[in-house]
């Protein structure tokens, strides 16, 4: 049991039928099934592309990209402002497979639309990425407080939650939208982020009222653990999985509600722009400029589905009794 | 190395029929036949650490008040083992989590508990919290629900140590390997990169029982520390939880409803009934010539595999124990006592001295007992007399 267990060192030990037992962590057991579920990898694979795009071909912060049009300057209308991008090879009759002037297209004005489409792309994941951190904090501190200490920091918290349940979001999101939307992406996303955590407030608190009555929490508390390092150290690793998944999923409908929003006209205002005011801007020329529709369209698609995938990924990959992942 | 190699047992699975191979199982009529006896171990001073004086507990419930524990007194001397015995809802385990202040804050607790002079229930939480893991430890039952799944050993350990003192965490992590060296567990410091699913119940309860100890405390609390384990691997834990408690100079307070455990392990035993403490005294005397009917019917119920007992019978005690919400009048254990005359059934008995010194007990006809040649014998039953 010894030498061979030293030799394959720590987490590897022999049984004693000889059989080679390799340990793995939590952790390791999760990214294994996570990198086994297709659609996770998929959209984790689409994801990270619609990112490294969105950033690296306008630049961001003054740092420049490889994309030489800006969002924000026109120029001369090249074959009536439609999109140069080619895939079709020669050989099956088409133009070849180059990028060419203005690969989406030119908008009326004569912007480049890839430059705006990834302008809007940007504005949209900076929105995701900043609720996703904002709920999902206060979501689970909230959640986390609420289920701990149960009693009247219970009872205060939790009717915060259902009044912020019941309070239409879009209406909220509308009025203080249109306030926060003039001074950015960051503050909308702040702003989407107090509004979101509920769902993911309710949720923690679930698991706290029953991680907390698990022998271990007493056994952490006879050992004259305080209530913070319980509730930090003891009972928050175990409902990782669960805030995981909640918070890629706020993530998602973030990305939606954004589009929604700005759509609506209360979200980010020109001369700025964002994936849903593209569609609002352009929403009459689906008739005879399709590609001012479809793009914007299409990366909203591609991120909302791609991070749902994710999502979906982790959840399967957190609970171990769903075994069909691993087919 | 007196540890075998650790094979991953599933605890809850111990077939009912092991018992039907008796060879090997151990008598739990007699002694669990510990390596490490009680006699081995450094004796108890008489330095009180711990007293519990008259403590009440009772839980409000939507059915009415649960009077769990009803006047429980006891002291607890320095490296004493004090066995706690009694069947499930006789108040064994909720006056111990009252004294190491773990019960929920609906509980109402009345009475005393005395560490070291200071009254626990007095105390700032802040306080109270500094004691708890430090000067009083607990072990609990189940080692498989206790441990936090998401963390080594190691860190829990150290985590232990980290409650109480500030430090590097490496030092917290070398007092973790030496503490699982302590217990016996074979290569401490690869076993403290180990998370708890990786161990067998024998090993979580050694590493429950290395924790309890890392920060040296003067009393520790075992609330039924081999229930949840096989049957093989009880004997071990008991023979580790005695040699450690000597190592740490450490009380314990032994709660279980296993007579041979107490019997084998405890210098003094308290026999709780209907959460009041029914016999009170050394473990020998109480076991030989118990005072109380309770005890004494007990004793009657344990099963003996002895060969050359073969043909005693078990002596079970009728009945079940009254309802904690509404209490008869007189003694609790009247309606199943054999011995029971009316003024048992209006008067409850206090604990009081018997005929041997330092023994308790709380019946009225105590002294029957005493004049019968087996205690055990008001517990006949029919089908034994027909016999």
């Amino acid at each position: 049991m010894t030498l061979n267990a030293q030799a394959k060192g720590p987490g590897a030990s022999t049984d004693p039928q000889g059989m080679t037992i390799v340990a793995r962590t939590q952790g390791q057991m999760v990214r294994r099934r996570f990198f086994r579920h297709r659609a996770a990898l998929a959209g984790m694979i689409i994801f990270g592309f619609v990112v490294i795009l969105a950033f690296s071909s306008i630049g961001f912060l003054g740092v420049p990209g490889w994309w030489d049009k800006s969002y924000l300057g026109t120029g001369a209308l090249v074959n009536q402002g439609r999109p140069t991008l080619s895939v079709v090879p020669q050989f099956l009759g088409g133009d070849g497979l180059h990028l060419g002037e203005h690969p989406f297209g030119q908008d009326n004005l004569g912007i480049d639309y890839f430059a705006l489409t990834m302008r809007g792309a940007q504005q949209s994941l900076i929105v995701a990425l900043i609720v996703g951190v904002v709920a999902t904090t206060v979501g689970t501190v909230v959640g986390a407080v609420a289920g701990y200490f149960r009693g009247g920091a219970e009872a205060t918290l939790m009717r915060l939650t259902d009044v912020m349940i019941t309070i239409p979001v879009i209406i909220i999101a509308a009025v203080v939208g249109q306030m926060t939307g003039k001074s950015g992406a960051v503050a909308l996303g702040l702003f989407l982020g107090l509004v979101l955590w509920p769902t993911l407030g309710r949720l923690v608190r679930g698991e706290f009222l029953s991680l907390r009555e698990k022998e271990f929490v007493e056994a952490a508390r006879a050992a004259g653990t305080s209530a913070q390092r319980i509730i930090f150290r003891h009972i928050l690793p175990n409902t990782v999985g669960v805030i995981i998944v909640a918070a890629t999923l706020s993530v998602a409908s973030a990305v939606l509600l954004e589009s929604a929003l700005s759509f609506l006209g209360f979200g980010i205002q020109p001369p700025d722009t964002s994936l849903g005011q593209l569609i609002n801007n352009y929403r009459s020329a689906m008739t005879v400029r399709p590609w001012l529709f479809w793009w914007p369209g299409i990366f909203i698609i591609a991120i909302a589905l791609s991070i749902n995938f994710i999502g979906d990924g982790l959840r399967d990959a957190f609970d171990p009794r769903q075994t069909r992942v691993r087919a | 190395m007196t540890t075998p190699p650790n094979v991953p047992i599933e605890p809850h699975a111990i077939d009912p029929h092991i018992y039907d191979n008796a060879s090997h199982v151990v008598d739990s009529a007699e002694e669990v036949h510990v390596g490490l006896t009680l006699d081995a171990v450094r004796p108890p001073s008489q330095e009180e650490i711990l007293r519990v004086e008259n403590l009440t507990v009772e839980f409000p419930t939507e059915d009415g008040v649960v009077h769990a524990v009803r006047g429980v007194s006891y002291t607890v001397r320095e490296r004493e083992v004090l066995g706690i015995v009694g069947e499930s809802g006789s108040g064994k385990s909720v006056s111990s989590l009252a004294v190491m202040g773990l019960l929920p804050r609906s509980a109402r607790i009345k009475g005393r508990i005395l560490f070291r002079g200071d009254d626990m229930l007095k105390m700032s939480p802040r306080k109270q919290r500094g004691l708890r893991g430090r000067k009083l430890a607990m072990v609990f039952q189940d080692p498989m629900t206790a441990l936090n799944p998401v963390h080594t050993i190691g860190d829990q350990l150290a985590e232990a140590v980290l409650a109480h003192e500030l430090m590097p965490r490496k030092t917290a992590l070398a007092r973790a390997r030496e503490m699982l060296d302590l217990v016996g567990i074979p290569q401490a410091e690869s076993r403290l990169r180990s998370y708890p699913h990786e161990f067998s119940g024998g090993m979580r309860q050694r590493a429950m029982i290395a924790m309890a100890v890392i920060n040296n405390p003067d009393v520790i609390i075992a609330d039924e520390p081999t229930t949840a384990l096989d049957v093989t691997v009880q004997a071990q834990i008991l023979e580790k939880l005695l040699e450690v408690k000597d190592a740490v100079n450490a009380a314990i307070v032994l709660i279980t409803h296993d007579l041979g455990v107490i019997a084998g392990m405890a210098h003094r035993v308290l026999v709780m009934y209907a959460g009041r403490p029914v016999e009170l005294g050394e473990t020998d005397p109480v076991f030989e010539e118990p005072r109380m009917p309770y005890t004494a019917g007990l004793l009657g119920s344990i099963p003996s595999l002895d060969k050359n007992s073969g043909s005693a019978r078990l002596r079970p005690i009728k009945g079940t124990p009254p309802s904690l919400i509404n209490m008869p009048t007189g003694c609790p254990f009247s309606p199943r006592c054999p011995l029971a005359t009316d003024i048992c059934r209006t008067e409850e008995p206090p604990l009081a001295e018997t005929d041997s010194g330092g023994h308790f007990a709380a019946c009225h006809h105590w002294d029957r007992l005493a004049a019968a040649e087996d205690p055990t014998e008001f517990f006949r039953t029919e089908s034994e007399t027909v016999a």
